[in-house]
């Protein structure tokens, strides 16, 4: 057991640190051209898709390489490394282990170079956490496939520039794992529509997408058809550690902690009360165990173990961390804590208030907290599925 | 960077597991009494575990606490009465804050487990400071110290005292005092109050209000360790029991109240597992960052293994709650667990004085 880095690994992080000395500037002060600068730099240094394959323009790092990246950039508090989050996510190394040669030159360099975004059509209207039930059908015509039926909750649907869609090709299954087929679609083919929704906090993210007699040439299909279950699984398994999320947390956590710091209750400062600070000190032992719990299955990883669902875990910490800090934060400072963005008594510019309206696209998003507990009692612990 | 365990330290696991299947299975922890099980101590001796952190000049195999953490989680997997937590707190105390010739004296027969370590720190059993130390004196002792771990196992006892403005460590001959045994709801935890009436101690060394920390920390640590085994034992008889009753027509695990809960279970020990192997190995590696990291790891699991040790039991329903059935060895485990070197508020409270507020 040690937590030392080798010298070529800490080289690298040397490097890291350096390159974000000279080409990040403070927030404030990053004006209008800078971000495309930045990407333009970040993909120079093969930092985008920085786990990919040399061959596919990725930058073939090592999975302690991309922890010491991840975690370097969250420190830092820099930008994304691309305009895609799904694109760089899953799209790309979906296509990297399924796709056929040509959709590979077509759309990975793209999604590095961040021309293109991304959407993720999976959930309709009856199919959320039972997501292997969705009808969307799509019908094989001569070298097409004719698309009908509806998604629902597409984050990014209102800009995206493409859609990797899970359709159904066979009803009459006896798994309803099986017929399911994955097509890449262009957001602007003729018989899409895209109805934003409002959420909770006023964002208009994410949509209604309809597809009506949609038509998409059978080079779009990703894998076999009947086997697009595959491809969304391995797809989403390509999320790996969570070390530049937890860097967030631990960020945050001193935000909330100077928080108290400068908050009073009853006239006293909040930091002598006893509840407050154990409050803190919860959500630290917690982003700690996310910490060392990722560097364990980390260290799984290098070792070639193969990882079962462990990832749920820190799936659900974080869920139940992104609720609770921000909630806090409300609670602590009264009816202060509430006020949004724009009132003169806004907590932090209303931070909090804004935030606490923000987490289901987390926590919600990619498997609710009961579906991970379902994962890990049924793939870890065995126990019988619903 | 390798956040895990070596080949060696995966054989001593095995070894330490097999003792444990064969030598000490519930069926005999049971039958425990507080008294020293001389024939497991004698093969927990001769596999070198006593020895395992005192250093090789001292007779021992010269390990860190990160391999003992091994033994400490296969132990208490299995509910283990042995006092391996005290002995090792002996032979850690020691070997920090004595001078050579205590080293030379008791590192050894700890080592080779012929003398068997009782601890008494504080006397105060809710405050873990200086002050909670209440029994004075170092050259002659009178006067009664309470909550002595493993008391009535122990041929010897290292007891915490204060003089004028110095704490001492000081070790006693079991013989030379008075031991009440005290009756605890956990049997494998056995305390014992020791009263001393003009004892002469075998030996005597001042510690520092920051090796007393260390080994406390050092505590609980150890208990933490106990704890992982302990709850994955726990969650894996109620999974197994999940598993296999059936009501309404289902294994009872089918449902999502049941598998939630032990879903959740698993979560906490993955995370307080973690926070203790970091702990474990700041021991000897990075002390600075001990405070910390052994406030985070015990203020988790106390809360954590005391909800488990309750589930497990709930979550049998009546069969849970009889003598017969296991589970309920280890919620009297967990109840230990939680006040044994502080407990989940003591250990917040710290963790947020260390953080900065």
């Amino acid at each position: 057991m040690d937590f030392d880095f080798t010298p070529e690994e800490q080289a690298f992080r040397a490097e890291v640190r350096e390159f974000l000395a000279e080409n990040l500037p403070p927030r404030a002060e990053r004006g209008r051209g800078f971000m495309g600068e930045w990407l333009k730099q970040v993909r120079n240094r093969r930092w985008v898709g920085f786990s990919w394959p040399e061959e596919y323009g990725g930058g073939a790092g090592s999975l302690t390489e991309q922890a010491i990246l991840k975690e370097e950039m969250a420190l830092a508090g820099a930008p994304p490394l691309g305009t895609s989050f799904m694109g760089l996510a899953w799209v790309g190394p979906g296509i990297i282990q399924y796709g056929t040669d040509e959709q590979k030159q077509r759309f990975i360099p793209d999604i590095l170079d961040s021309k293109v975004n991304w959407c993720t059509g999976y959930s309709e209207p009856n199919h959320g956490s039972d997501l292997a039930a969705i009808q969307t059908k799509a019908e094989r015509v001569g070298d097409h496939y004719r698309v009908n039926g509806q998604k629902i909750w597409t984050t990014g649907a209102p800009w995206a520039d493409w859609i990797i869609l899970l359709t159904r090709t066979e009803f009459e299954v006896e798994r309803k794992h099986d017929g399911i087929t994955c097509l890449l679609v262009p957001m602007d083919s003729p018989g899409i529509e895209v109805r934003p929704i409002e959420n909770m906090a006023g964002d208009r993210n994410f949509a209604e997408v309809f597809f009506t007699d949609v038509q998409v040439p059978v080079e779009n299909r990703l894998g076999e058809e009947g086997k697009g279950w595959a491809v969304t699984i391995s797809a989403l398994a390509n999320e790996r550690s969570s070390i530049g999320e937890v860097t967030q947390m631990f960020a945050k956590l001193e935000s909330l902690k100077n928080l108290v710091r400068s908050t009073t209750r009853q006239g006293k400062p909040a930091a002598d009360d006893p509840a407050v600070r154990r409050r803190i000190a919860e959500f630290e032992a917690k982003i700690a165990a996310m910490k060392y719990n990722g560097l364990r299955y980390l260290t799984k990883q290098l070792r070639g173990e193969p990882l079962s669902s462990e990832t749920s875990v820190n799936k659900l910490h974080r869920a139940s961390l992104e609720i609770e800090m921000d909630d806090f934060a409300l609670e602590l400072t009264g009816l202060a804590g509430v006020q949004l963005p724009g009132s003169e008594d806004a907590v932090d510019g209303g931070r909090w208030a804004r935030s606490s309206l923000g987490w289901p696209g987390v926590v919600i998003g990619g498997g609710t907290p009961n579906i991970q507990r379902n994962i890990i009692a049924e793939r870890i612990l065995g126990l019988p599925k619903d | 960077m390798d956040f895990g365990f070596s080949e060696e330290q995966n054989l001593l696991r095995e070894q330490v597991l097999r003792f444990m299947t064969e030598a000490c299975p519930l069926s005999v922890v049971r039958t425990q009494n507080g008294a020293l099980p001389r024939e497991l101590w004698r093969q927990a001796a001769d596999l070198g575990w006593l020895a395992l952190i005192v250093p090789e000049a001292y007779g021992g195999v010269g390990l860190k606490w990160i391999d003992l953490a091994v033994v400490l989680e296969e132990t208490g997997r299995g509910l283990s009465p042995l006092p391996i937590i005290s002995q090792a707190l002996a032979a850690t105390a020691i070997g920090r804050s004595a001078g050579d010739g205590v080293k030379g004296e008791w590192l050894p027969r700890i080592a080779a487990g012929e003398a068997v370590f009782g601890v008494g720190l504080y006397d105060d059993p809710t405050w873990i400071d200086p002050q909670g130390i209440r029994l004075e004196g170092v050259r002659t002792l009178t006067g009664a110290k309470r909550y002595v771990s493993d008391a009535t196992a122990a041929t010897h006892f290292l007891l915490a005292t204060r003089t004028d403005d110095e704490l001492n460590l000081v070790i006693v001959d079991a013989n030379h005092a008075t031991l009440t045994a005290q009756p605890g709801i956990d049997r494998t935890k056995p305390f014992g109050t020791a009263t001393l009436d003009g004892v002469a101690p075998l030996a005597a060394f001042p510690i520092s209000a920051d090796d007393l920390a260390f080994l406390t920390d050092c505590g609980a640590v150890a208990v933490t360790l106990e704890a992982i085994g302990a709850a994955e034992a726990v969650l894996e008889l109620t999974t197994e029991y999940a598993n296999n009753r059936i009501q309404f027509d289902n294994p009872i695990g089918k449902y999502q109240g049941v598998k939630h809960r032990l879903a959740d279970m698993f979560v906490d020990i993955e995370s307080f597992k973690s926070l203790a192997y970091y702990a474990a190995w700041a021991i000897d590696e990075a002390p600075d960052e001990l405070p910390r990291a052994a406030s985070l790891a015990k203020a988790y699991a106390s809360d954590a293994f005391a909800r488990i040790g309750i589930d497990g039991v709930g979550l049998h329903g009546a069969i849970g709650f009889t003598a017969e059935y296991d589970a309920q060895l280890y919620l009297k485990r967990s109840k230990w667990v939680r006040s044994a070197f502080g407990d989940a508020d003591y250990h917040y409270q710290r963790a947020a004085a260390i953080g900065g507020l």
